[in-house]
């Protein structure tokens, strides 16, 4: 992503002195949470009202154990990707890192390898790929949007080369069950324990350590990032590699999930989890963001498309339509209220308005 | 410089926190939470008898789910479904996803699950995929009918064919052979690489071929235009390309024997190449009249739903279980006897030529 | 490539660093055209009948509709900018253009060319304000709107499509037939290249593109009006997309809402493959279109050369990332000959 010249101000603002101009409740709580999260919170109980009026099925176990499931691997990656996104970089080939772990499982399956010797295999091979798109970015100094659209069809490929057109479905029952399943009786899927464990560690690793304080610093203005002496290259590789295994990972679950594997699984994913991290207020340009709101993220788009999944009359086809307005709305909500509040502070005097750059 | 906001961590415990909320808040249903270890579960709920003389019930609910939405020949095999519950005071709800994946298939089936149907009638983007939200649906008293592109065995109750796979590869194999005089080099043109029933049939033709009367015919390659319009036709131009010898094409899906038409009437092949495949009458009636094709077969989709939607209905009202033998009602297109592993067989194939293709209209 | 901070070199040293940086261009689309006959020429000499009239016609024929795109893509990327929702926006003036003619037979053609172009444009002038005057990144725009505008097609289809029996004989012709040998289609894609080539070179609003491509802050300084530029760079990529749909239709005839699914990343590969830098302010259309017509001929060569149809995907991919690798390789090259004269002016 290119450093841009033009800095957009934050729009979440500074939490303490907000909090004390106006006692309201949604102040304080804008306050703790942070306006974009707020925003957020604000949509999902907007989506549960509307959810449960178009059906009574809506709030239910049965629905987040199964609106979950659909989203496991979308939200696994897009954990990673988040910490990429802030970092100013951009992972567009963890689906195919995805399919090419899910065509590998199946290869070594078949061939008569140990499930518990294939899965570490897989995730070497995720972070490798991950790793040589971290290389291409960091040695060689290439775009990681061109290089990641590239890497796209290259490992998709190889996904095919390993797999071609068989499919594999005989995987044991107990890790097929283990995938498929909920929490000691609960209605929680496995998949989201595995999805609470990598968020509390991504959390943790971006909020609460200096290497995550050197990723924002790194988004928000690389080469003052450098020049303090923070290690931006291996960050960055570090940050791919990371991506390419998470997403191995969500590879094994989805094949496991579905107990079958072929190449052309996930596609469109990258799409999702990139849809997913900008929605949680992440921003494109780098620098900013929290795993919260992504989490809060994921959760809306779960929730809207179970909703509408569950809709006798609304059309599956406005799912796509509500995500795409959702994804620009995101950042253009901000930036009108950016704009209206700055016309407001200036009051009567009509400066014209110097922001305008492309 | 301090991290972007020390409130971050506080951020993360109050999402997780929602989380939690939100989970708890659904102690409303209790009942249908149980839904583990559904990989080894059978899924005949019905292990009590049938009985024949069991009244349709009224106003059943059914949901429907296609390959893919915004598919022409889904579209008007689902309106069969429609047709058959509606003829018996029911109703039908067509859900499908925009891509055809099998991962999209499982949102939908659970989905639909949730509203608790009588029936799911579905069509399958992998066999195996949608097999554990099946199961589960049936565990759940759902009747499970797989139509047109089965799903696993054990996954549904009956499965609806449009015609017995042996059939399809037997009859496709026939046509072709009948136009180049049973010599010379074939290819085939299919869907997707996974697809259960494309596979399925291009073994029986494989098969077909062995037998004596085809001998002098080789089958040179097999390729995958992935019901893609613009695939299929750039991979019939690679085909006529690469295999100069080549006599005729078989291509059992709608999408791509279309393409292949059309790029044959282009080109200098144009009756050299014979083409014979599974293909609309409306789509193919202008290539036939123009001497592109001189015969084709499929059979009436809408018939296939329609028989779908009556076999659902006869499960879900206790007329049959699914075992062989068992017999039911299907209204306009009469009795029918559930064969081996529940399938049920709408009948043979129609051949289209210039004879009758006027008499067609879908 | 961006531009010097310096203090402004004299002319001469300008109009030499100029012609540098032209004979760089030329020589990136040199390498195009000579991977391109090496590739006809080795898959020729494997399989003759590669080499026929027709198969190259055909060749020419597959690549044309991406070229067109190809070139649209070309304008958005030049100016820093991305275009996700190419393939999108096909899909509906593709479905546009078979549902007028199907109802509307007696429809003179030209109107329906006008009627596709026009609405792929409204798309295009849609994603450009979202980006100008919303100064939402296109990265996000076009990835919204790509959404938007398929699950538009899907609800305007409704299950339908388009079956080439309902469309006059002679629009399905133009997607066929030749003139002076010539396929239509590729006399299309060649007239646009050129048309759109000689427009950034030749005209002030086209150069300008690669101005605000290399140098946004600069361009404004220097009095671009950026945003207009933008815009309007949005608008012919949507228009240019919105002809890719109509002539889609007169080469397939079917059309379902499908139509264009997945194209964008083939599109920017080949404009990347054909020299047009993702980050801007480089690049030609006749390079992007060269580079599509490389894919495409990739793909035909593989299928005709009997090679496993599942290399396909990991041949194109490579490409890719060898044709980046090599442009930064290049564009590095070039500043650094381009400090050391004006170090050697200043000097």
């Amino acid at each position: 992503m290119p450093a841009d010249t033009t800095a957009t101000p934050p729009t979440t603002g500074p939490p303490a002195r907000d909090a004390e101009s106006t006692a309201t409740g949604g102040a304080r709580l804008r306050a703790v949470l942070g306006r974009w999260e707020a925003l957020l919170i604000g949509l999902l109980v907007l989506t549960a009202v509307f959810g449960q009026g178009i059906s009574s099925e809506f709030l239910t176990g049965d629905s987040f154990t199964t609106g979950s499931l659909d989203l496991s691997e979308v939200a696994l990656m897009a954990l990673a990707l988040t910490l990429v996104i802030v970092a100013a970089e951009i992972d567009l080939s963890v689906a195919s890192v995805l399919a090419l772990s899910s065509a590998l499982m199946a290869e070594l399956w078949n061939g008569g390898m140990p499930l518990e010797l294939i899965m570490p295999i897989c995730l070497a091979a995720g972070a490798a790929c991950g790793a040589f798109n971290g290389l291409l970015v960091t040695r060689f100094g290439l775009p990681s949007l061109a290089v990641t659209i590239g890497t796209l069809a290259l490992f998709r490929g190889l996904a095919l080369v390993v797999i071609g057109d068989e499919s594999v479905t005989d995987f044991p029952a107990n890790y097929t069950d283990l995938a498929f399943g909920n929490f000691a009786g609960t209605f929680v899927p496995n998949t989201m324990v595995l999805f609470a464990i990598l968020a509390v560690a991504f959390g943790v690793l971006l909020h609460a350590t200096p290497f995550g304080r050197s990723i924002y610093a790194i988004g928000a203005n690389e080469e003052a990032a450098y020049f303090t002496g923070l290690r931006v290259k291996r960050v960055k590789l570090i940050l791919f590699t990371l991506s390419g295994l998470v997403a191995a990972l969500a590879g094994i679950v989805i094949t496991l999930r579905n107990s079958t594997a072929a190449a052309n699984v996930g596609q469109g994913f990258e799409l999702t989890a990139v849809t997913a991290v900008l929605l949680g207020g992440v921003s494109i340009f780098g620098g900013r963001g929290t795993i919260a709101g992504v989490i809060l993220a994921l959760l809306l788009l779960g929730g809207i498309q179970k909703a509408l999944l569950l809709s006798q009359s609304i059309s599956s086809y406005w799912i796509q339509i509500v995500t795409g307005a959702l994804l620009v709305g995101s950042v253009l909500g901000p930036n009108i209220a950016r704009r209206v509040s700055e016309a407001r502070r200036r009051g009567t005097s009509h400066t014209p308005e110097e922001g305008s750059t492309t | 410089m301090k991290s972007a906001r020390p409130s971050a961590l506080r951020l993360l415990l109050a999402a997780l926190a929602l989380v939690a909320a939100l989970a708890f808040s659904a102690c409303g249903s209790t009942k249908d939470d149980e839904s583990s270890s559904s990989a080894s579960s059978n899924t005949s709920s019905s292990s009590n008898e049938a009985n024949p003389d069991a009244e349709i019930k009224q106003g059943l609910k059914t949901v429907s789910i296609p390959k893919q939405l915004g598919n022409p020949y889904e579209e008007f095999e689902h309106s069969g479904v429609d047709e058959a519950l509606k003829e018996l005071g029911g109703s039908n709800s067509i859900k499908g996803p925009t891509d055809a994946s099998a991962s999209s298939q499982i949102s939908i089936i659970n989905a639909a699950v949730q509203q608790k149907p009588d029936a799911i009638i579905i069509a399958g983007n992998d066999p195996d995929a949608v097999a554990p939200a099946l199961k589960q649906a049936a565990q759940r008293g759902v009747k499970v009918v797989g139509m047109d592109s089965d799903v696993a065995a054990d996954a549904r109750s009956v499965f609806v064919n449009q015609v017995t796979t042996q059939l399809v590869g037997e009859n496709q194999v026939e046509s072709i052979g009948k136009q180049i005089g049973y010599k010379g080099d074939i290819a085939i043109l299919s869907a997707t690489a996974n697809a259960t029933n494309q596979n399925a049939w291009i073994k029986v033709m494989k098969e077909t071929l062995k037998k004596p009367k085809y001998k002098d015919m080789k089958l040179v390659k097999v390729a995958y235009g992935d019901d893609d319009d613009q695939k299929s036709f750039q991979e019939m131009q690679g085909l006529i390309q690469a295999y100069p010898n080549l006599k005729g094409v078989i291509s059992p899906t709608t999408v791509g024997v279309a393409a292949a038409a059309r790029y044959l009437s282009k080109s200098p092949q144009k009756g050299k190449v014979k083409l014979t495949g599974l293909g609309f009458p409306n789509q193919m009636r202008k290539f036939v009249k123009d001497g592109t094709v001189d015969e084709f077969q499929l059979w009436v989709p809408k018939d296939v739903g329609y028989l779908a939607g009556q076999a659902a209905a006869a499960l879900a009202s206790g007329r049959i279980t699914g075992k062989e033998g068992e017999k039911f009602e299907a209204g306009r297109l009469g009795e029918y006897t559930i064969g081996a592993d529940g399938e049920i067989v709408l009948g043979p194939l129609t051949t289209f030529s210039a004879d009758n293709i006027d008499d067609f209209d879908f | 490539m961006s531009a010097q901070a310096a203090a402004p070199p004299p002319a001469a040293e300008g109009a030499r660093a100029r012609r540098l940086t032209e004979r760089v261009f030329r020589v990136r689309e040199l390498g195009i055209i000579v991977a391109f006959l090496a590739l006809v020429a080795v898959t020729g000499i494997l399989e003759p009948r590669f080499l026929e009239a027709g198969s190259l016609r055909n060749l020419a024929l597959n690549a044309s509709i991406f070229a067109i795109l190809a070139v649209g893509q070309t304008l958005v990327l030049v100016t820093r900018n991305v275009d996700l929702s190419v393939g999108s926006v096909l899909g509906l003036s593709a479905y546009f253009a078979g549902d007028l003619l199907s109802n509307h037979q007696g429809l003179p053609i030209p109107v329906v060319f006008l009627l596709g172009i026009a609405l792929g444009a409204a798309c295009g002038l849609f994603n450009g304000i979202l980006v100008t005057w919303g100064q939402v990144p296109a990265l996000v725009v076009t990835l919204g709107t790509l959404y938007m505008f398929r699950g538009l097609a899907f609800l305007w289809t409704n299950g339908t499509q388009v079956n080439a029996e309902t469309l006059p004989d002679a629009f399905l012709n133009l997607g066929t037939d030749s003139v002076l040998g010539v396929p239509f289609l590729v006399l299309i894609a060649l007239v646009v290249m050129l048309a759109v080539g000689q427009w950034l070179r030749d005209y002030r609003a086209g150069r300008e593109l690669y101005a605000i491509g290399s140098n946004p802050e600069g361009a404004r300084l220097a009095g671009v009006r950026s945003e207009r530029r933008v815009l309007t760079a949005f608008v012919l990529a949507g228009a240019l997309a919105g002809l890719g749909g109509v002539l889609f239709t007169a080469r397939f005839g079917t059309v379902d809402a499908t139509a264009g699914f997945g194209y964008e990343l083939t599109v920017i590969a080949a404009a990347v493959v054909g020299g047009v830098a993702i980050f801007g302010g480089a690049g030609s259309v006749y390079g992007a279109a060269m580079g599509a017509l490389l894919l495409g001929t990739i793909t035909s060569s593989l299928i005709v050369l009997k090679v496993a149809a599942f290399w396909q995907q990991a041949a194109i991919g490579a490409l890719l990332l060898l044709a980046i690798a090599f442009d930064r390789f290049v564009a590095l090259r070039v500043e650094a000959a381009l400090r050391r004269r004006s170090a050697r002016r200043a000097g």
